[in-house]
């Protein structure tokens, strides 16, 4: 297709769009009125269920059915990461990945932030049916926080203290579990995921039936889903890439990739090397020679 | 309220501009991440902690921290390729 035949399709397309989105905003309820009917539903059910955190009553009880397809995202985006990211044949070698200087600062401010960022982490994760929050939100704070220790010491660190095995199998039995005690509600009471367990009182941590329970598996599921995504990405990354990086004399080897402004400023001088270096580049591809000669 | 709400998406337009804005990749995952920021500061202006939570971890750390990792694969890739004839320069 032409460019300006392109060009018409995506205008017809952008205009019929565009009076759609306009005619349905204008039959949407004003902004920031008292009018909100989802509410006047979901928060007469959450009350029935004893769960103080509405929020959670959606997700994990009136709606927990797309929670189930919201953590089978997640873990089919992690199966797929985790097969692209297989080592191929020729980077199948392992190499432990050069220890960088960490300022003391940074350092200090990690380790002390390693505790609070995990113990943040498990309160918003226990306290999901209760106060804004949940498996999700507690879950990714966890998972972005046992990286704290590579911001603060070093990647060995980083890999003593996270067994992958343990985290995949994590990912599994907390997306697993979730369907079990979704058929258990098949099994108890009439639906898939039907509220079945005991409500309790109404705020306590104990509340809510399955909410709890369902959360904490999600928060399972997510920490070790993202703890899993990451390190394929780190392995990838740190024990593979070091060897053809290594000419290069930047103490950002160790700390780059995490922290966002210094691999900003290490990636910004790799952008500027694809585009007018090539005094680096082929210091570059003089590495990769030698790598695959190895090999 | 309606003030802070106004500024919070104004932050969130001219963000989400700088994103669209900025050409090479590794600098996008940076204002990426401030993006997430101003998504969150919204997020907390319309009563929505929890969604805020949500926006705060994956949106402002996890997926620049991915975006970034990952280019720096394909940049890998790119100079092993480009040694043998580079059939996917791309």
């Amino acid at each position: 297709m032409s460019e300006r035949g392109r060009v018409a399709v995506y205008l017809v397309a952008a205009s019929a769009l565009a009076a759609l989105l306009v005619l349905a905003f204008l039959r949407m309820p004003a902004f920031g009125t008292d009018v909100h009917l989802y509410r006047d539903l979901a928060v007469p059910a959450a009350v029935k269920h004893v769960t103080a955190n509405v929020v959670s009553a959606v997700n994990f009880d009136q709606r927990a059915l797309d929670t189930l397809g919201e953590e089978t995202i997640l873990l089919g985006s992690v199966v797929g990461a985790a097969a692209l990211l297989r080592p191929a044949q020729r980077e199948s070698e392992r190499r432990s990945p050069r220890t960088g200087r960490t300022l003391e600062a940074t350092g200090l401010t990690g380790y002390v932030l390693l505790p609070v960022t995990l113990i943040v982490g498990f309160d918003v994760v226990a306290h999901g049916q209760v106060t804004p929050g949940g498996g999700f939100q507690g879950g990714v704070v966890l998972a972005t926080g046992i990286h704290l220790l590579y911001l603060a010491g070093s990647y060995r660190a980083l890999e003593r203290l996270r067994p992958v095995e343990v985290f995949d199998v994590g990912e599994a039995l907390g997306a697993g579990m979730f369907t079990v005690l979704g058929l258990a509600g098949i099994l108890v009471g009439t639906a898939f995921l039907e509220n079945v367990l005991p409500l309790g009182s109404f705020g306590s941590l104990i509340s809510a039936g399955t909410v709890p329970v369902l959360n904490a598996l999600v928060g399972v599921e997510v920490a070790c889903g993202i703890v899993v995504l990451l390190t394929h990405f780190f392995t990838e990354d740190l024990t593979v890439s070091v060897a053809a990086r290594d000419d290069e004399d930047d103490d950002g080897g160790d700390g780059d990739g995490d922290g966002d402004g210094d691999g900003d400023k290490d990636d910004r001088a790799d952008g500027d090397d694809d585009s007018d270096g090539t005094e680096r580049d082929e210091g570059h591809d003089g590495g990769g020679t030698e790598e695959k000669g190895g090999r | 309220m309606t003030a802070i709400i106004a500024v919070a998406l104004t932050l969130v337009a001219a963000m989400g501009a700088a994103v669209v804005g900025t050409h090479a990749p590794e600098r996008q995952a940076v204002t990426l991440s401030v993006y997430g920021l101003a998504l969150t500061v919204l997020f907390v202006a319309v009563q929505a902690p929890d969604v805020a939570l949500s926006q705060l971890g994956v949106g402002a750390a996890v997926v620049p921290l991915m975006v970034m990792l990952g280019i720096r694969r394909i940049r890998r890739d790119q100079r092993g390729e480009g040694l043998d004839g580079g059939k996917d320069g791309e």
